[in-house]
């Protein structure tokens, strides 16, 4: 019973991690991979004695996004506005980033692993029903922005705010809709399962993974998803140019560095989630718990606890890619209008997803789910 | 659940119901009422009910308090309303919250209740027991309610929209900028 408790907690604390890495990989992208994307410099000031200058290195600006920005953050004077409910101000940042992070807890990172003569599924909370858990924590998100705008007394605050919260919930639809899809796709609740059954090949060759079999799922979850995170092109809620910062305008120091932390770990969550759901999560191509079978028939042995870490490492990959994916669609598109966002939510992916949904089932019913 | 957890949890529920009650601020009331309907549904989840548990999550906690909290926002409700108020809501209210605690009352002190309680399926609250009374038991009274849900829907659309002809009534009755500044 302990060595199960230390092994799961483990399993908790690496995968929160993970997560929190990414967020600052997307942050890392944020500052210097706009740069690229621009043909700016970039962060390229901060350095540590000027090591890598002397050493004849470009400066990568790691120092900059990655040290002297968060520690610049945190030491920041904490400000709370004239009239503000201070309660809800100071609660409203952790109500946010709370539902992001124990999502991380169901996402499956790898198959199995055997520790002291038990199997382990890689995964921190092995839940049936964890699409439900992943809705619901989503659900519950939306209230830490809309408080913060609330609570700050502050117009653009509370017009962030109400954009924010009607935003979220109308792409909910949308992304309820596409999981809704693959979960009838692949008849069960359980992300584990999810990404068992998108292990082997078509032909010997193709990968069996969703997003062969629901491409049009894959565009919803990943439009709803960014859509989600509140990014651009959909950072409607925070737009500068219109409302300073949003939900987020009268937050300083730790508690700003908390809603700007919420909306890169959601992303790095929507990647993982696409990953899960749609790019084999941890499945390697040809790789199978006894070795790689190749296609024309070549076979490589590999151990057990080698296929379990290469699953691992082919869940990180995928996750990192995916996550420099919605990096790149953050720095290419502009902002939508208000409309135009609310005419695509509701005019353009739920009737597309509603179609979806009915195609998937009139296919399940007719063949079976993907089993 | 272990007991003192159920305990800790019951009695966080009772404390938010309180404070929707007690609280003077709409948004503040509507808060705790969100906590309450998130602990409950841990009760839920605890007792082996974890789609029910799910659901209320997502749809109560997670959607329709947010239109609450949008209800709150745009009629603009003063942060503290004057001490006082209507006598007949509190007297109704006193009479409906009295009937549901005797009837409670009367449910947990029959001394077979647990038993009944306790007698449950294997896969008591799994979704496909759930999905089986859903959608082949009951199939007829779901599909009913919603097409009931539906009409609700289509009635609000229709209420919320302006009259279409109130565009040329306007017109009928004013006369147009342009006649008016050639005459």
């Amino acid at each position: 019973m302990t060595i199960d408790f230390v092994v799961y907690a483990i399993f908790a604390v690496a995968m929160l991690l993970v997560g929190l890495h990414l967020a600052l990989f997307l942050l890392y992208f944020e500052r210097k991979g706009s740069a690229l994307i621009h043909d700016r410099v970039g962060a390229n000031r901060a350095a540590i004695f000027g090591l890598g200058n002397r050493l004849g290195m470009p400066n990568l600006g790691i120092v900059n996004t990655l040290l002297a920005d968060p520690i610049k953050m945190f030491t920041k004077e904490d400000f709370v506005p004239d009239g503000a409910d201070k309660f809800l101000h100071a609660l409203a940042p952790f109500i946010a980033l709370f539902p992001v992070l124990v999502t991380f807890a169901v996402i499956p990172f790898g198959d199995t692993i055997d520790i002291a003569g038990r199997t382990y599924q890689l995964q921190a909370a092995n839940l049936n029903v964890a699409v439900l858990y992943v809705l619901a924590t989503i659900g519950v998100g939306v209230y830490g922005v809309a408080l913060g705008g609330w609570a700050s007394n502050n117009r653009w605050s509370l017009l962030g705010g109400i954009r924010a919260s009607a935003q979220m919930i109308s792409y909910e639809i949308a992304l309820g809709l596409a999981i809704i899809s693959m979960v009838m796709t692949y008849g069960t609740l359980d992300l584990q399962e999810v990404v068992r059954m998108q292990g082997g090949t078509w032909l010997g060759v193709i990968p069996r993974w969703g997003i062969l079999i629901q491409p049009l799922a894959f565009v919803l979850l990943l439009t709803a998803g960014v859509a989600e995170s509140k990014r651009v092109p959909f950072d409607l809620p925070e737009s500068e140019s219109e409302l300073i910062l949003g939900y987020f305008t009268e937050y300083s120091g730790g508690k700003q560095a908390t809603f700007m932390l919420t909306d890169l770990a959601e992303q790095a969550l929507v990647a993982m989630l696409l990953v899960t759901f749609f790019l084999g999560g941890w499945q390697l191509p040809y790789l199978y718990r006894g070795g790689f079978v190749l296609p024309g028939g070549f076979q490589i042995a590999v151990g057990g606890l080698a296929v379990s870490i290469l699953g691992i490492i082919a869940f990180l990959v995928k996750t990192v890619a995916v996550c420099g994916f919605l990096g790149l669609v953050r720095w290419t598109l502009p902002r939508f209008r208000y409309d135009q966002l609310m005419r695509l939510g509701w005019k353009g992916l739920v009737p597309l997803g509603l179609l979806n949904v009915v195609v998937t089932a009139y296919l399940v019913v007719a063949f079976g789910s993907a089993k | 659940m272990p007991a003192w957890l159920f305990i800790f949890f019951g009695a966080l529920a009772i404390v938010a119901a309180f404070g929707v009650i007690v609280q003077r601020n709409p948004v503040h009331c509507l808060l705790s009422l969100v906590l309450t309907l998130l602990v409950i549904a841990v009760l839920f989840i605890a007792e082996g009910a974890v789609v029910v548990g799910f659901l209320q999550a997502i749809i109560y906690a997670g959607a329709i308090m947010v239109i609450f909290l949008f209800v709150v926002w745009l009629l603009n409700i003063p942060g503290t309303p004057a001490p006082g108020g209507q006598l007949a809501p509190k007297f109704i209210g006193a009479i409906a919250a009295s009937a549901l605690g005797s009837m409670l009352f009367a449910f947990f002190s029959e001394p077979e209740a647990a038993v009944r309680a306790g007698a449950m399926a294997a896969d008591y609250g799994s979704i496909s027991s759930l999905a089986r009374v859903l959608f082949a038991d009951y199939l007829i009274a779901f599909e009913v309610t919603s097409v009931l849900l539906l009409a609700a829907m289509v009635g609000a659309v229709a209420l919320a929209r302006p009259p279409k002809n109130l565009d040329a009534k306007r017109d009928a009755e004013e006369p147009r900028r342009d006649e008016a500044a050639a005459g």
